[in-house]
């Protein structure tokens, strides 16, 4: 398959470019859905405080993160949007086998994106006139929906690692249990390890926005607070998730033993493996990788006899490509997650000894570099069982070669995602800072009120429908 | 027939998008044509406080609609996603445009990106309709094969995709003008409710008149087609012709209650007259059928227990959202500072 993929390369075919397309697409996609998973608690976490303390500054805090979540709501939808086209715009070989069986998750990912469309609308503009528990209760919706929307999406995903509950016949799906589709092996872990890693991203990540407003000396309780709610969320999930990514790995070893042999730089399977830290894969060889010996096998098994599967179980053809990407996401995945539970770990022992947050410039930074660390882990982790699964797409069932588009111009289609995307990106982040920058003028005087192609403010006439 | 079951609920979210999501389509287009800032302002202010809340949960439609179109039907839609992948790419770049530069259009200040964001979500409010209905159009001609290889302009560039393209477009301006007529009437804005009631009749007028072509366009070209609209789906056609006049007697009295049901009611029976007639086929000139072409009965079954589900929760959330939004009690705040 691998010569025969450089050859169909060689000759146009669009499977590299599609691949890079989805990895883009799905890269950009995936923090926004972070936000749409797990902020709306974090802004509720906020809200609930400033309800039951009657606590204004929570209450600030609050609004103005559910205006971000506004912005981000938004550029999440439509970036999900391109993802549905793509699945039958770059993927039909994959649809038009499969579609049936990955309609199933996706189904239920519609009604729970529904909700979250509809509470989110409503939470985000209830701020001025519904009461206040009301309003509070109106986004508990859009949390406990972005819970289910990932559960049902991880369900897809999880089964294209551990395809199951579905019979073929020529080609065909001929039966289908939707129930063993939800619920394959691979749910069960993949599900908790995602939603953990959106919690642990948008916690650091808003932290991390306050903790840069603490170095620059703004020390006051706006930012302590809004420092503190995040952060205690992504600090407490982050042993968890080490935990759940540890079970996951082992069951890896065990189900996608070739994935795992991938990840761990294993050759051939045997006994007593070392793991390698960090180093480059090379023709077989690891060079400059520090390697602990047994530690693999002790991993995989509790005892250093554990027989690990390796990569010489498969023919070439069938290992993933591009083996020392795989192995040093994997590393940095687990790296910064390590990093983050130091963090953690600091910011409780300073709680327990002095009652307060950490005075130490050093640790500020450490806060400041745990929001991109989160990031980056996550991103990642999806790197290490995206490519980790080539050249499947629906493990041992069907290879990423066949599920891929045979027509032309994805190289066209992909350059104009990446500059689109781009420019979404910096315009996002653009937008976010001048919102920042604006509350921290405390600026009263409105926008120009949303009403475009108008002349500069000053030849403004007095109008009769001046909004509030 | 479960099959037919299934294509009912994929026509039926195709109508829900095509009236919620294609009425914030609309609102793009008249934002685009509403002119300088002196004339422009009400409107677009108008425009503005409808949509705004409302508009991601209407999308919400389109992902359900892909969804069930390619679990129920997965050749079909394996087939149309490669035929027609030109047009359905320069739409979902459409989407992402309108929905970013929507979204920040609300929270700049400055007026020149303002006008930046504004226009990227009023030119792709054009676009998204118009390569949508060429995709539409592409499938009712005839022109999508059951294994394309490529895709091809021919598939979508056929004057049956050009002309439902441009009904598509007017389409959306009429509903978003009898949605506008409506809500300014409610709000008892009689300026902007007769600014919107003639663009309505113009913009209905207009898709009677593209409506008609099509008619006339698809007797010689695809006469399979027009002998099912002509026959087994004349009810359907009489019923959207009907409306269609209903909402310009309405509007040209004045009155404002019952144009929403209306005009949504004869999209419905657009929508599902091109259904009735082209069955049982998928798509048509191809040997792909309802029961050749659509996904093992259990998944047919899941899809219909995931409708009902979604009618069951979605659309008393839905109504919540409406009834509130009707009430004017959700409204764009610019600053949190009065927290």
């Amino acid at each position: 398959m691998h010569a025969m993929q450089v050859l169909a390369v060689a000759a146009g075919h669009q499977v590299v470019p599609a691949r890079a397309q989805m990895a883009t697409t799905l890269g950009f996609h995936i923090i926004l859905a972070c936000f749409g998973i797990a902020f709306p608690t974090i802004v509720l976490a906020a809200e609930f405080r400033g309800l039951s303390h009657s606590d204004d500054v929570a209450m600030l805090l609050a609004r103005r993160w559910s205006q971000v979540m506004g912005v981000l709501v938004a550029v999440g939808a439509v970036t999900g949007t391109v993802l549905s086209f793509e699945m039958g715009l770059l993927w039909p070989g994959l649809m038009r086998t499969y579609g049936a069986v990955l309609g199933v998750p996706f189904g239920f990912e519609g009604i729970f994106f529904f909700l979250e469309a509809i509470f989110t609308g409503i939470y985000l503009y209830g701020w001025q006139r519904l009461p206040g528990w009301a309003h509070f209760w109106t986004g508990i919706p859009i949390a406990l929906t972005g819970l289910g929307g990932a559960v049902a999406v991880m369900a897809a995903n999880s089964w294209m690692n551990e395809p199951g509950g579905f019979t073929l016949s020529h080609g065909r799906v001929v039966a289908v249990n939707p129930w063993r589709v939800f619920f394959n092996r691979a749910t069960l872990y993949e599900t908790p390890h995602m939603i953990l890693a959106a919690y642990m991203v948008v916690g650091f990540m808003v932290a991390a926005v306050y903790a840069a407003g603490i170095l620059k000396g703004h020390r006051d309780r706006y930012h302590r607070l809004g420092f503190g709610i995040p952060f205690t969320i992504g600090a407490i999930l982050t042993p968890i998730q080490i935990f759940i990514g540890d079970t996951a790995a082992r069951a890896i070893a065990s189900q996608q033993p070739v994935k795992f042999a991938a990840i761990e730089y294993v050759t051939r399977t045997g006994r007593g493996v070392p793991e390698y830290l960090g180093g480059f894969y090379v023709n077989g060889h690891v060079y400059f990788g520090l390697p602990i010996p047994d530690a693999d096998s002790l991993l995989v098994g509790f005892s250093p006899h554990t027989r690990v599967i390796g990569l010489d179980s498969v023919a070439p053809a069938d290992r993933p490509p591009a083996l020392t990407l795989i192995h040093l996401c994997f590393d940095a995945m687990v790296g910064l997650a390590f990093l983050l539970l130091l963090a953690g770990l600091w910011a409780l022992w300073m709680r327990r000894r002095r009652h307060a947050l950490p005075t130490q410039s050093w640790f500020w930074w450490l806060a400041v570099l745990c929001g991109p660390a989160a990031l980056v882990a996550m991103e990642c982790g999806w790197i290490v069982t995206e490519v980790g699964r080539q050249p499947w797409v629906v493990y041992q069932l069907m290879t990423t070669f066949q599920a891929a588009t045979t027509n032309g111009g994805v190289i066209d289609t992909l350059t104009a995602v990446i500059v689109v995307y781009a420019v979404l990106g910096v315009a996002t982040v653009i937008i976010l800072r001048m919102l920042a920058r604006r509350w921290r003028q405390g600026s009263q005087t409105e926008p120009e009120a949303g009403v475009p192609y108008g002349p500069p403010a000053e030849h403004r006439e007095p109008t009769s429908r001046e909004p509030t | 027939m479960i099959a037919a079951v299934a294509a009912g609920i994929l026509l039926a979210g195709l109508t829900l998008y095509a009236a919620l999501g294609g009425a914030d389509f609309g609102g793009g287009l008249w934002d685009l044509l509403a002119g300088g800032y002196q004339r422009g302002r009400a409107p677009r202010q108008l425009i503005d406080d409808t949509i705004t809340p409302v508009w991601e949960a209407n999308h919400v439609w389109l992902i359900f609609v892909l969804v069930i179109f390619w679990t129920a039907f997965p050749p079909a839609f394996a087939a149309v996603m490669t035929a027609a992948a030109l047009p359905l790419w320069l739409a979902a770049f459409g989407i992402v445009l309108r929905g970013s530069g929507f979204a920040f259009r609300k929270e700049v200040e400055a007026l020149h990106w303002q006008r930046l964001f504004g226009a990227a979500f009023a030119f792709s409010s054009l676009i998204v309709p118009f390569f949508m209905g060429t995709v539409i159009g592409a499938i009712a001609s005839g022109r999508v094969p059951a294994n394309p290889a490529h895709t091809d302009l021919a598939v979508w560039t056929g004057p049956t995709s050009l002309l439902i393209g441009a009904l598509f477009v007017a389409v959306c301006a009429y509903l978003a003008a009898v949605f506008l007529t409506q809500e300014a009437s409610r709000r008892g804005d009689d300026r902007l409710r007769r600014y919107f009631a003639r663009r309505a009749a113009i913009s209905g007028a207009i898709s009677g008149a593209l409506s008609l072509a099509t008619l006339l366009e698809v007797r010689s070209s695809n006469p399979a087609l027009f002998h099912g609209l002509t026959h087994r789906a004349l009810p359907l056609v009489i019923v959207a012709a009907a409306c269609g006049l209903a909402v310009v007697a309405l509007l040209a009295t004045g009155r404002s209650r019952g144009l929403r049901a209306v005009s949504v009611l004869g999209v419905t029976a657009v929508v599902f007259g091109w259904g009735v007639a082209q069955y049982p086929a998928l798509l048509p000139g191809t040997g792909l059928t309802l029961t050749s072409g659509s996904a093992p009965h259990p998944i047919l079954v899941t899809v219909v227990v995931v409708f009902v589900a979604a009618i069951a929760l979605v659309v008393p959330s839905f109504l919540l959202l409406f009834s509130l939004h009707g009430r004017q009690l959700l409204e764009a705040e610019k600053h949190a500072e009065k927290g």
